[in-house]
C-alpha cells in the first residue's frame, strides 16, 4: 500500500530542473502582446478614451476600449460550479472592458501590440476622461444611505445579507448573573501572492478558441469564457499546464475572458496577456477584509448563555465569490462553540476596493481571528485559562451539523490541543509568562478552528476520472481536479496504485488539464480535491479492475472472484499464485487477434457528503514593547485531516498555510488611499509577505482519525493551516502584554497605537 | 524588455562624462536596481541610459597613503560587507549595507547608486553621514570632493552637475580612527524591505572608556534626506557614560528629527522609535567601543 | 524607440560559449528565456523583489530581471538547466529539494536552487540565522521556507562531510 507513505512528488524532478512547463514557457514567442489600461480613478464613468496618440506607437496592432466591445455579455467570475437554477447562479456583473469604473484599476481598455514595450507605451498614451464619483472603501460606510452606490440594483451597496437565529437571544441575555463581553475585530485586505502572476494566451483554430491559462479551474473557466464572449461552450478549450500557485485567486476567471475576446478582435491570432505583479495586487482578487462585532453573555461557570455575531464583509467593486465567504464565516459561529441562543448576521457590501474573491480559508481566517481572539477575551474576563475555557465550550464529540450533516466523530479538538500543548510546553510557559514587566515580554497563545471539506450541500460536488491501461501494465489517470502545487497529482497516483493493486511508479497522472480531453471536474478549491477525487478514483479504479480481471478470466480461465491484482500481477487468491503480470495481460489485450480490447475506465462520482476537519495553532512570541515589534519565537499547527495520503506532502502543505497565517497576523495588508481608492503598496516590496527571516521553525503535527465518510479516510487540509495562526499570535501578544489587539495584522504601527492607548509606552 | 530609448555604454570614466554631455536627457545606470525598476514602472520609461556598470575601475575598497578609506562607487553592497578593509576599520558600514534588500540585490546594488538616487531611506546613507563621508565626483572639469551632507540637496536630488558621475566615497581617517558604531534598521520585515527608519550611531570614548569624547548620530527617513541630529551629539559630548545618558540622548534626538506622516508609518510612530533607536544604538556603540553601562 | 539597437554579446551560458545579437533593451531574463529557452528562469515580479529569476553570474546570485543582458559580456551564466551531470543526474542541491519535499508549485524552486548553490559553493558552514539571511532574497508562498531550509542545510552539511542531524 502506498497511501500513507511519503513517496516523492511525481513532479519534483521536473520542477527542480526547469523542465516543468508553465503557461509562459509554452507560449510561442511570436504571440501578440496585450496590455490592459486600468482606470486611474476608484469610482466613476469613462467619458471618452482618445486613442490617437496610442495608435501612432509603432508595433500597435489594435486598441480596444470599453466603447468597442459590441454586445454586452455580462458574466460571473466566481469559480463555482454552474447552477442550472437561476437563483443559485453567481452574480453576472462583469464585462471584459467597462466604462463604469468601480475600483481603482478597473479594466477600461486594452492594447494589442507586437511586443510588450509597444503595448505598454500605447497604454500610457491613451487619454482617458472620466466623470468621477466619490469613493467608499469601508463596508459600514458603504451601507449608509448617503454613500455612493456602486451597482444600481443593490441599495446601500449590500450584495447580500443573511441571518441565522437559534433560541431566543433577547430573552436569554436577561438571565441573572451574566457577564457581557463585547468586541470589534478587524481583518485586512490581503492578496494571495502566488509567485507566478496570472497569465494566459489565446488563439483560434477554425471556429474554436483555445485559452492556455494559469488557472485552478479549467472546466469552470471554459464555461465562463463561453459566457463572456458569447460562444458555445463546446467551442472553447481551456488548457491548464503547471501553475505557480493559486491560493484561490486563480479560482476565479481572471483575464481568460478578456484574452479570448482580444484574440477574437484580431481574427484569432495568438494573443498573450501577462499580468504584472502590480496588476495582480490591484486588479485580480483579494481576501475579503471583514469587520466583526461579537457579543458573548457568559455565565459564572464559564458557559455561554447567548451570543451575537455580526460580520461586514468588504466585497470590493464586483461580486466575484460574493456572499459565500461571509456566509461561511457566519455558519461556523454556532458550530465551533455551540450555544442555545445565537443571533448571527452577515453582510457583504460593495466598496471601491479591489474585488474580493476566494482565498485559502474562504472566510475562516477572518472568522478565526475574530472569534478566537474573542474567545481569549472572554476567558480573560472570566478568569479562566484559555484552553480550559475552550474545552468547556467547544463542539462536543458526537455533534452533528443539521445542514451539512457533518459530524465530530472523534475527540479531535482535545487530541489536537494536547499535541500542541506538549510540543510548545504550554502549561509551563503559560505560568512563566504571566505578569511580566520590562521592555521585552514573552507570551504564549493558541487558537482552534474547524473546516469543511468540499462544498456539498451548498453546491455541486462531482469528480470524473479516466484510467487507461498501457501495454506494460502501467496506467494513465486523468482528472479535472488540478495540481496547483499542493501535490494533488502525487496523491492521485498513490490512491490509484492502491485501488488497482499496481506499483506507484506504474501510475502516470496526466498533470495538464485540457477541457477537450480531460474528464469533467471542477478543480482546486474548498480543500475538496483529495476527498472528492478520492471517490472518483476509487470508483473508476474498481471499474478498471473489474475489466482487467474479466480479461484475466479469459486468459487464465479462473473465475474473476478468485482473481486479484497485487503489486502489478494477476494473482489467484485461492493459493496466492501469480498467474501473469499485468503487463503481459495488457499486451495480450491490445494485440490479441481473437479479442482485442483497449482496457479503460471512466466514471463520475457525485458526492453528497462533507466532512469536518479540525486543528489548532500554538504560538510563542517575544514582544519588544518600546520598538512595537513582535518576534515569533515558536509555532506549531496540529491538524486532524483524517488519514494522511502522503505525510511529507501534508506537512509541507501545513508549513505553507502557517506561513500565510503568519503574514496575516503580523505584516500583510493591502493599503488604499482614502480619497482615491488607489492601492498604495501593490508590489512585493511594500506588501509585507513574510520572508525567510520572518519565520521561526514551523512545526506541523497531525492527529489521524480516519474520516468515515471518505473513500480513503482523508479530508480537508489545503486551506485549514492558514486559519488559526493569526489569532494564536494575537492571543500570545495578549498574554505577553495584557493588550488585546483587535486589528490584524499586528504590525508595528498598530501596536504603537494600542500600546500608547494602554500606557505601555 | 525595457522601454528605453537608447543605451550608451561607457568605456571609461571620461567616456561616461562625454556621453552624459552628449545626451543631456540621459540617466546614469550603475547596478540598475533602482533605475530599471522605475523604468519598468513607467516612471523612467522611454529614457536614454548611460551605463557605467562595466567600469571595473570604479569597484573595490582601498586605503590611500593617508589611511583614508576609498570605496569605488560601483562596489556592490555584498563586496563592501565582505571587504577586509571595511571589516577592519568601519564594520558598521558593512553591516548597514548588509541590510539592504536581499542577497541578490546586495550583489547588484552599488553604494554609488544608493547615494546618487538621493533617497532618505538608503541603508548606506545614514552610516555615511555618521562617518563624515566625502563624496568624490568626476566630471568634464575634473574631480571635486564634497562632504556627503552637502551632496544631498533635497529628496531625490543630489549635487551632480552635468556630465558628472560619482566615482568614490571616502571615509577620512580622522572620521573613523577610534570610532565604533552601530546601525539599526527598523523595517516591517527582516529582509527585502526599505527602512521605516534607519539610525547609525558612532562614538569615540575617552581612554578610560568612561566618557564619550565624541558621538555622531545620523538618521534615514527622519527627514526628506538623511540627517545628523547635532543637538543630541553636542549634548552627549564629554559626558560620563550612564544608562540615563542614553535615555537623554534619545530624547534630545527629537529636537532635530522631522519625519513625516505617510501610509508606511505615522510621524508619531517614527519619532517614538527614533528615540528608542538612538538610546539603544548609542548603548551598543558604546559597548562596541569597550565602554560599560 | 525609433530604431532598435542591437549588440553582439559574447558570454558563457551553462558552460557553453555563446554569441547573440541582443536588443539592448533586453534583460538577462529575456535573453535566457527567449533566446536560449532556459525557462527555469521564472518571472514573478520583474523588479527584483521575488527572486524567481535568479541565476549565477560568475558564481554570484543575481536577479536576472533587473540585469541588462548586455552586461553579461564575458561573464559565466549558470541556470538550473546547467546543473545536471553528464548523464542527466541531479546535482546535490536539486536532489535535496526533491528529497526534502521543498518543492510545491515549483515556480520559486529554480531561483532558490541557484542562490543555494552560491551559498554551498562558498564552502562555509553557516549558522541557521545566517542561512536564513542568505536565502532571504526569494519569496515563496507555498512552503513557508521550512523544507527549503532543510534542503539547503542538509546539503551544506553533506558537502562539509559532517553528520546530518535533523534540523
Amino acid at each position: 500500500m502506498v497511501v500513507g507513505k511519503s513517496v516523492q512528488r511525481v513532479d519534483a524532478v521536473d520542477k527542480v530542473t526547469g523542465r516543468a512547463k508553465y503557461t509562459d514557457d509554452l507560449c510561442d514567442k511570436q504571440a501578440l502582446i496585450a496590455k490592459i489600461c486600468h482606470s486611474t480613478i476608484g469610482n466613476g464613468k469613462v467619458l471618452s478614451i482618445d486613442t490617437a496618440e496610442a495608435e501612432k506607437v509603432p508595433g500597435v496592432v489594435k486598441i480596444v476600449t470599453c466603447f468597442d466591445i459590441g454586445e454586452k455579455h455580462y458574466f460571473p467570475t466566481a469559480g463555482h460550479p454552474w447552477s442550472t437554477d437561476p437563483n443559485h447562479q453567481d452574480v453576472a456583473d462583469r464585462l471584459v472592458l467597462t466604462d463604469r469604473v468601480r475600483f481603482y484599476g478597473d479594466d477600461i481598455a486594452a492594447v494589442i501590440a507586437e511586443d510588450e514595450v509597444a503595448a505598454a507605451q500605447a497604454v500610457r498614451a491613451l487619454k482617458v476622461t472620466y466623470e468621477e464619483y466619490p469613493v467608499v472603501l469601508d463596508p459600514i460606510e458603504a451601507m449608509k444611505d448617503d454613500a455612493p452606490r456602486l451597482h444600481e440594483e443593490y441599495p446601500n451597496n449590500i450584495l447580500n445579507h443573511t441571518s441565522s437565529r437559534f433560541g431566543n437571544y433577547e430573552e436569554a441575555i436577561k438571565e441573572e448573573g451574566l457577564t457581557k463581553v463585547e468586541g470589534w475585530y478587524d481583518t485586512p485586505t490581503v492578496q494571495h501572492c502566488h509567485i507566478e502572476n496570472f497569465i494566459c494566451y489565446a488563439y483560434q483554430e477554425g471556429e474554436r478558441l483555445t485559452v492556455v491559462a494559469s488557472t485552478q479551474i479549467p472546466h469552470i473557466v471554459r464555461r465562463i469564457v463561453g459566457q463572456a464572449v458569447g460562444m458555445d461552450w463546446g467551442k472553447i478549450r481551456i488548457v491548464k499546464p503547471y501553475i505557480g500557485g493559486g491560493f484561490g485567486n486563480k479560482q476565479d476567471a481572471l483575464y481568460e475572458p478578456l484574452c479570448a475576446f482580444l484574440c477574437k478582435q484580431v481574427g484569432g491570432r495568438l494573443v498573450k496577456l501577462d499580468i504584472s505583479r502590480e496588476e495582480t495586487f490591484m486588479s485580480n482578487r483579494v481576501r475579503h477584509a471583514m469587520k466583526f462585532h461579537l457579543v458573548s453573555y457568559v455565565r459564572k461557570d464559564g458557559t455561554f448563555a447567548a451570543r451575537k455575531f455580526e460580520a461586514y464583509s468588504n466585497q470590493g467593486g464586483y461580486a466575484s465569490h460574493g456572499h459565500s465567504i461571509a456566509a461561511k464565516a457566519m455558519g461556523a459561529f454556532p458550530q465551533l462553540y455551540p450555544c442555545e441562543n445565537v443571533e448571527c448576521d452577515a453582510y457583504t457590501v460593495f466598496t471601491n476596493r479591489t474585488v474580493a474573491g476566494a482565498m485559502r480559508g474562504y472566510g475562516m481566517p477572518q472568522f478565526a481571528f475574530a472569534v478566537e481572539s474573542h474567545t481569549d477575551d472572554v476567558a480573560k474576563v472570566m478568569g479562566i485559562e484559555p484552553i480550559a475555557f475552550r474545552k468547556q465550550n467547544l463542539m462536543p464529540v458526537g455533534y452533528v451539523d443539521p445542514f451539512s450533516k457533518n459530524e465530530l466523530y472523534t475527540d479531535s479538538f482535545n487530541q489536537c490541543m494536547e499535541k500542541g500543548m506538549k510540543y510548545i510546553d504550554y502549561e509551563r510557559k503559560l505560568k512563566e509568562y504571566q505578569n511580566q514587566t520590562g521592555d521585552v515580554r514573552k507570551g504564549i497563545g493558541m487558537s482552534v478552528f474547524w473546516y469543511n471539506t468540499a462544498v456539498w450541500p451548498i453546491s455541486l460536488e462531482t469528480s470524473s476520472c479516466r484510467m487507461v491501461l498501457n501495454q506494460d501494465g502501467s496506467v494513465q489517470i486523468q482528472l479535472g481536479e488540478t495540481e496547483i502545487g499542493q501535490g494533488a497529482d502525487t496523491a492521485y497516483a498513490q490512491m490509484t496504485a492502491d485501488v488497482l493493486g499496481i506499483p506507484f511508479e506504474n501510475v502516470h497522472t496526466i498533470s495538464t488539464q485540457d477541457t477537450d480531453i480531460t474528464p469533467f471536474g471542477t478543480g482546486a478549491y474548498a480543500s475538496r480535491q483529495t476527498y472528492v477525487a478520492g471517490f472518483a478514483i476509487k470508483q473508476t479504479g474498481l471499474l478498471m479492475k473489474a475489466r482487467i480481471l474479466k480479461y484475466a478470466h479469459e486468459l487464465t480461465r479462473m473465475p474473476e472472484y478468485n482473481l486479484d491484482i497485487v503489486d502489478g500481477n494477476i494473482v489467484r487468491t485461492t493459493d496466492g499464485r501469480e498467474l501473469m503480470t499485468l503487463g503481459e495481460l495488457a499486451k495480450e489485450a491490445l494485440y490479441s487477434l481473437e479479442h482485442c480490447e483497449h482496457i479503460t475506465s471512466e466514471s463520475t462520482a457525485q458526492i453528497k457528503s462533507n466532512a469536518y476537519s479540525f486543528g489548532c495553532c500554538f504560538a510563542e512570541v517575544e514582544v519588544d514593547v518600546p520598538m512595537c515589534k513582535i518576534q515569533l519565537v515558536d509555532i506549531v499547527n496540529v491538524h486532524d485531516c483524517g488519514k494522511l495520503i502522503n505525510p511529507s506532502l501534508a506537512e509541507a502543505q501545513v508549513h505553507g498555510g502557517m506561513s500565510m497565517g503568519i503574514g496575516y497576523g503580523m505584516s500583510e495588508t493591502l493599503l488604499y488611499d482614502e480619497k482615491t481608492g488607489k492601492p498604495l503598496n501593490n508590489n512585493l516590496l511594500d506588501y509585507k509577505l513574510s520572508t525567510f527571516m520572518d519565520h521561526p521553525h514551523l512545526e506541523a503535527e497531525f492527529v489521524e482519525n480516519e474520516e468515515p465518510t471518505s473513500a480513503f479516510g482523508t479530508k480537508s487540509l489545503g486551506e485549514p493551516p492558514a486559519c488559526p495562526v493569526a489569532s494564536a499570535i494575537r492571543n500570545a501578544v495578549l498574554q505577553a502584554t495584557g493588550v488585546a489587539v483587535n486589528q490584524a495584522p499586528l504590525r508595528p504601527q498598530v501596536l504603537f497605537e494600542r500600546f500608547k492607548e494602554e500606557g505601555l509606552i | 524588455m525595457y522601454d528605453m530609448k537608447a543605451l550608451y555604454e561607457a568605456k571609461s570614466v571620461s567616456h561616461a562624462c562625454e556621453l552624459l554631455i552628449e545626451h543631456p536627457q540621459s540617466q546614469v545606470i550603475a547596478g540598475g536596481s533602482d533605475v530599471l525598476v522605475q523604468m519598468r514602472e513607467g516612471k523612467r520609461a522611454g529614457k536614454e541610459l548611460v551605463s557605467i556598470y562595466m567600469l571595473d575601475e570604479l569597484r573595490g575598497v582601498t586605503l590611500d597613503e593617508d589611511q583614508n578609506i576609498r570605496i569605488g562607487s560601483l562596489t556592490s553592497f555584498s563586496h563592501i560587507t565582505h571587504d577586509d578593509i571595511i571589516q577592519k576599520y568601519i564594520p558598521v558600514l558593512g553591516e548597514a549595507v548588509d541590510m539592504v534588500g536581499g542577497p541578490q540585490i546586495r550583489n547588484i546594488g552599488t553604494i554609488g547608486g544608493n547615494t546618487c538616487n538621493g533617497v532618505t531611506s538608503a541603508d548606506s546613507a545614514s552610516t555615511l553621514f555618521a562617518w563624515d563621508a566625502v563624496v568624490e565626483l568626476t566630471g568634464p572639469e575634473g574631480v571635486r570632493r564634497i562632504p556627503i551632507s552637502e551632496f544631498y540637496i533635497k529628496a531625490g536630488k543630489v549635487d551632480l552637475r552635468p556630465g558628472e558621475i560619482q566615482t568614490a566615497i571616502l571615509i577620512p581617517e580622522k572620521a573613523y580612527k577610534g570610532y565604533f558604531g552601530h546601525y539599526t534598521k527598523y523595517a516591517m520585515r527582516n529582509a527585502m524591505d526599505i527602512a521605516t527608519l534607519g539610525c547609525s550611531v558612532n562614538v569615540k570614548l575617552s581612554t578610560d572608556k568612561q566618557t564619550i569624547e565624541d558621538a555622531r548620530i545620523a538618521y534615514g527617513v527622519a527627514g526628506p534626506i538623511p540627517m545628523r541630529t547635532k543637538t543630541a551629539e553636542a549634548f552627549v559630548k564629554g559626558k560620563k557614560i550612564s544608562k540615563e545618558l542614553m535615555k537623554e540622548f534619545g530624547e534630545k534626538v527629537l529636537e532635530d528629527v522631522t519625519p513625516r506622516d505617510s501610509w508606511r508609518a505615522s510621524k508619531a510612530f517614527r519619532c517614538h522609535i527614533g528615540e528608542v533607536m538612538a538610546e539603544r544604538g548609542l548603548e551598543k556603540a558604546v559597548k562596541r567601543a569597550g565602554g560599560e553601562i | 524607440m525609433s530604431e532598435k539597437q542591437y549588440k553582439l554579446l559574447t558570454c558563457t551560458i551553462n558552460g557553453k560559449k555563446t554569441e547573440t545579437m541582443v536588443d539592448v533593451r533586453a534583460s538577462l531574463t529575456d535573453l535566457l528565456r527567449n533566446d536560449y529557452r532556459l525557462t527555469s528562469v521564472k518571472k514573478g515580479c520583474e523588479v527584483g523583489e521575488c527572486g524567481a529569476c535568479t541565476v549565477l553570474i560568475d558564481g554570484e546570485a543575481y536577479n536576472s530581471c533587473i540585469y541588462l543582458a548586455v552586461w553579461a559580456e564575458g561573464k559565466r551564466i549558470t541556470t538550473t538547466e546547467g546543473l545536471l551531470g553528464p548523464n542527466g543526474e541531479l546535482s546535490d542541491i536539486q536532489q535535496a529539494f526533491v528529497d526534502e519535499a521543498a518543492v510545491q508549485c515549483g515556480f520559486c524552486s529554480p531561483g532558490f536552487i541557484m542562490t543555494a548553490l552560491e551559498i554551498l559553493d562558498s564552502g562555509v558552514e553557516y549558522s541557521d540565522a545566517e542561512l536564513r539571511k542568505l536565502l532571504s532574497g526569494h519569496l515563496c508562498r507555498c512552503t513557508g521556507y521550512e523544507n527549503i531550509f532543510k534542503a539547503v542545510k542538509k546539503t551544506m552539511y553533506k558537502r562539509l562531510g559532517k553528520e546530518w542531524k535533523d534540523c
